[in-house]
């Protein structure tokens, strides 16, 4: 193998498993180590640079980061990485006076942004402390778009999205309440020099079977979810059914629960491993006595003089085709009871208000054609992001989009090359502080993952409004953080010093590394201390070995960050040096990311230090 | 010095022996030796050895003296007994060990200062007596624990790191060994532990006294330019005499299958231990033979004189006898003999002293 190129970012990047499994990329171990030394605001601010509402997702992120998490490989569970987000969340300060100053002169640009979701907000933050005039049309009377109308109260408070929010509004962002754009063609004669479609993906998947509208007790999730939002729907019949076992049913069933459901049952066509939500949601689903039921593919609506009696069900059982294709098998039918009915299937993006001939185009789904890397349409400065450009995601993708798009927005009105992409950098300084000290904790933490403690069963369901989740308390933060491996705290050779000595080779508690004769990848990953048989884990090929020109390899894999290579190691050729990915953002140079987000830079050991 | 446990974390294909234990069982305590001591390397070449042979760890006995090297027995097989005793008289220690315990397996790590200097009669004698012991002496050419003076082990002309060459000659345990009657004696390298595993677990199974010399750098005090007994002027002037693999009994294959399995050109010959075990020499020097004890004596002196550091598992006499079959003491172990067995009493002396009359 070539010797490995550490000078690109992604090198390191990839081994920080959470970092780079979340969309947006957050500095996970690095505001966990803040939290550490109960740095709340720092840690806060980290988060806020890169996922915009800390808060909101400390508490319901889709958590793309911890099945990621390289503790999964040496331990049962992952660090409870987004728990961790929501401690600093709150128990911050005010950090208000760390946001970046808005010019009073504006650079003239005007930008539109079409719903005020999570996508277009953050096109917001990016852009108006660059001087943008941005206007959002709203169709709501207030902003938040799903984020407000579809996670429910209890898992969400609405003070924590309005505060969150309110820090992008406050900037001075002309936000129109119930303003719904109802033509593409009238907003690009508006004045505007750009123009942003975060609209979301607004319409629940219909099931068209028979008895469908024989009755109005039959709910579209997402509709009847908003109606629950925004207290017109404040009960619901005893005995519901939820179709779908996504995270939008487990919110279905969860806010039934609370408004007069008291058999709820979540009807699934699939088996649990083939379960769309969260393992997370379903437990908390199943707390609080949902019934979930597999394997019942839904046949009819039983609707009696226009009164729902329940639902048909064929039972089936599943299994692979020749194809690897799932297909299932009709075993038994069933007939269950209810009087209300709520489709969660899916939901998917809908543009009525884009005429045909308004420049963008739609593929045969009606889905707008949008450039996944520039995030415009086939239309000259109009972007889409958020749920509106690819379908569902979830908040974290959407603020990932928004920045993205405020990226390409902001070279589109300086005539740049939308394609030309402001490139990542890293910084990596030396975590040494001592003989044997690191500026990390590298001892290794046996705990195990903390639980979160929720409100008593019975509490709970009195109200919507009642957050299930407590947070962690003060001790469950500190075991927790302690139990993150600080992958970012990267193991670096520097090859012109080694000796050979093997100390750092009898010293590694998961035999990641060797020292051995070069040669093709398949051929060193079978011939290590350890076999390397995690393909998706880089192993790591130094240059040729002074004294025998063999070479060091380091399987990623396994490493835990313990730092004990760089502690035997007796010439420093291993050195743990802390990783920070210098990640672009609209109109910040490379060169200083963080310019005007109240954090200047990661000192060594991955210390935020504050602007005066 | 390292203030961390190592973790107790594993890696999940960290294979078994067939006593069920993984390597990280045979592990010791944190090394308090500097960054990239060799004796380090020979710890983990121990642990490596021990683990392959499946030596249950209650049944071994670790015996040190003083000194760098002297530390390391605490560095391996946590649960395994172990006398750290006065400086040079490990041999005489496990010697009673060993008298009174033939039945654990004894593994004795010293140093050239410990076995050269303070220590050179015990250790001439324990080889001599051949007592069943692993005797591995860790070389380094300095005193490290007292700042780097040269020991009895430093080459003619090698420089200390202030740069004043030795102008003492050296005792080479090697040739000391082969000179009075060692059953085995060996060489290897702490940075080559292909070589060094093999060495050290034939040692182990070898019945009576194997005594392993090991070129272990002193990484603070003799790894410089200059220094013969650095790891690069080890790389540089390393040269193996003879490839040797211990087979257990229960692994042996006749060699003729492996010649034709492995290099065709290489020779290999087998020599078959008393309990059945073989050790596998495949050559390197053409006509090299270890059970040759003169031949072998000549070779070393000739390499060393050509300025080379000869190395493998040197010499052994297939026909050893250790000091219990030398003594004909019983099988069973003193200590677990009856009190009145041990000592048939004073009427029983009396009665053996009314025959001399």
């Amino acid at each position: 193998m070539e010797p490995t190129n550490v000078e690109n970012p992604d090198y390191y990047h990839k081994v920080v498993d959470c970092q780079w499994a979340c969309p947006a990329h957050t500095n996970v171990p690095g505001y966990i180590r803040l939290i550490a030394q109960e740095r709340y605001d720092d840690a806060y601010m980290l988060n806020w640079e890169s996922n915009v509402f800390p808060g909101i997702l400390g508490r319901t992120c889709d958590r793309p980061c911890e099945p990621a998490c390289r503790r999964v490989r040496v331990e049962e569970k992952p660090v409870a990485i987004c728990r961790l987000k929501r401690v600093a969340a709150d128990l911050r300060g005010d950090v208000t006076p760390r946001f970046p100053d808005i010019p009073k002169q504006k650079n003239g640009k005007r930008i539109a942004c079409v719903g005020a979701g999570p996508a277009s907000l953050t096109v917001a933050r990016d852009l108006m402390p660059l001087g943008y005039e941005v206007t959002i049309f709203e169709k709501n009377d207030r902003p938040g778009g799903l984020m407000w109308t579809n996670i429910p109260q209890f898992r969400l408070p609405p003070e924590v999205l309005w505060e969150e929010i309110d820090y992008i509004l406050d900037m001075g962002v002309d936000i129109r309440y119930n303003a719904p754009v109802e033509s593409m063609k009238w907003l690009l004669e508006q004045d505007f020099d750009a123009v942003f479609v975060g609209s979301g993906a607004p319409r629940g998947k219909e099931l068209r079977l028979p008895g469908r509208y024989d009755t109005d007790h039959i709910y579209i999730g997402i509709d009847w979810l908003e109606s629950v939002a925004f207290g017109h729907t404040n009960a619901i019949e005893e005995n519901v059914l939820v179709i779908g076992v996504g995270n939008t049913a487990m919110d279905c069933c969860r806010t039934s629960k609370r408004i007069g459901g008291t058999n709820v049952k979540v009807m699934a066509r699939k088996s649990k491993p083939y379960f769309k939500a969260s393992p997370w949601e379903l437990e908390d689903a199943e707390e609080e006595l949902v019934d979930i039921v597999e394997n019942h593919s839904p046949t009819e609506f039983v609707v009696e003089d226009g009164v729902l009696k329940g639902m048909n069900f064929d039972i089936v059982e599943w299994h692979e085709n020749d194809e690897g294709r799932l297909v299932s098998t009709k075993l038994d039918e069933a007939f269950f009871p209810a009087e209300a009915v709520i489709l969660a299937i899916g939901q998917e993006t809908a543009f009525p208000w884009i005429e045909d001939n308004a420049g963008i185009e739609f593929n045969k789904w009606r889905e707008a054609v949008v450039d996944r890397t520039t995030f415009m349409s086939t239309r000259e400065g109009v972007f889409f992001g958020g749920d509106a450009a690819w379908g569902p995601e979830n908040i974290i993708w959407a603020a990932e989009h928004g920045h993205q798009a405020a990226i390409s927005i902001h070279s589109y009105c300086r005539g740049e090359d939308l394609r030309k992409r402001p490139p990542e950098h890293m910084n990596l300084v030396s975590a040494k502080m001592g003989l044997h000290e690191w500026s990390y904790s590298n001892d290794y933490e046996y705990a195990a993952r903390r639980k979160m403690r929720h409100v008593r069963l019975e509490e709970r369901l009195q109200s919507i409004e009642t957050e299930v989740e407590e947070g962690f308390d003060i001790e469950q933060t500190l075991t927790e953080v302690e139990r993150c491996l600080n992958c970012d705290i990267q193991t670096h050779f520097t090859g012109s010093l080694c000796i050979e000595c093997d100390a750092c080779i009898d010293i590694c508690p998961l035999s990641c590394l060797t020292i051995t004769h070069n040669g093709a990848e398949a051929d060193l990953r079978t011939r290590l201390t350890a076999p390397a048989e995690n393909e998706e884990q880089d192993i790591y090929v130094s240059e040729p070995l002074p004294q025998t020109t063999r070479v060091m390899v380091k399987d990623e894999d396994l490493c835990i960050h313990c730092g004990l290579c760089a502690e035997r190691c007796p010439t420093a050729a291993w050195d743990m040096r802390t990783f920070d990915l210098l990640k672009p953002y609209a109109g910040q140079d490379a060169d200083h990311p963080y310019s005007g987000m109240g954090i200047e830079e990661m000192s060594p050991g991955g210390f935020v230090s504050v602007t005066p | 010095m390292t203030y961390i446990a190592k973790p107790r974390v594993f890696h999940p294909s960290l294979e078994k022996n067939e006593l069920g234990l993984t390597r990280r069982d045979y592990e010791g305590v944190m090394s308090t030796l500097c960054a990239g001591c060799g004796h380090d390397s020979v710890t983990a070449a121990l642990i490596e050895a021990a683990w392959e042979l499946a030596i249950p760890t209650h049944r071994a006995a670790k015996m040190s003296g003083i000194g760098c090297s002297s530390k390391t027995t605490a560095y391996f097989m946590s649960e395994s007994h172990g006398f750290n005793s006065v400086h040079g008289r490990m041999p005489s220690v496990a010697s009673g060990a060993n008298a009174a315990n033939r039945d654990l397996v004894y593994i004795g790590v010293s140093g050239d200062g410990d076995s050269l200097s303070i220590g050179l009669g015990q250790l001439c004698h324990a080889v001599r007596r051949n007592l069943n012991l692993l005797y591995i002496i860790e070389n380094n050419g300095v005193y490290g624990l007292t700042k780097g003076q040269f020991s009895a082990s430093a080459d003619m002309g090698s420089k200390s790191k202030r740069g004043v060459p030795n102008e003492q000659p050296p005792i080479d345990p090697a040739l000391l060994g082969l000179s009075i009657g060692a059953t085995f004696v060996a060489r290897g390298f702490s940075g080559d532990k292909d070589q060094l595993v093999p060495i050290i677990k034939a040692g182990i199974r070898h019945p009576g006294l194997a005594l392993v010399d090991v070129i272990s750098p002193c990484v603070t005090f003799n790894d410089h330019v200059g220094s013969t007994k650095s790891y690069a002027y080890t790389r540089e002037h390393f040269r193996e005499a003879v490839e040797a693999a211990f087979v257990a009994p229960k692994d042996f294959v006749p060699p003729a299958d492996e010649i034709t399995a492995d290099i065709a050109s290489a020779e290999v010959r087998d020599v078959r231990m008393h309990d059945g075990s073989v050790i596998r020499f495949r050559q390197v020097e053409g006509d090299y033979d270890a059970t040759d004890r003169d031949a072998v004596y000549g070779y070393l002196r000739e390499r060393q004189n050509a300025g080379e550091v000869p190395t493998g598992l040197l010499y052994v006499d297939p026909e050893s006898r250790d000091l219990h079959d030398v003594l004909g003491t019983v099988d069973r172990p003193l200590w677990d003999l009856p009190f009145e067995e041990l000592c048939p009493g004073s009427e029983a002396l009396d009665a053996l002293m009314e025959n001399y009359r």
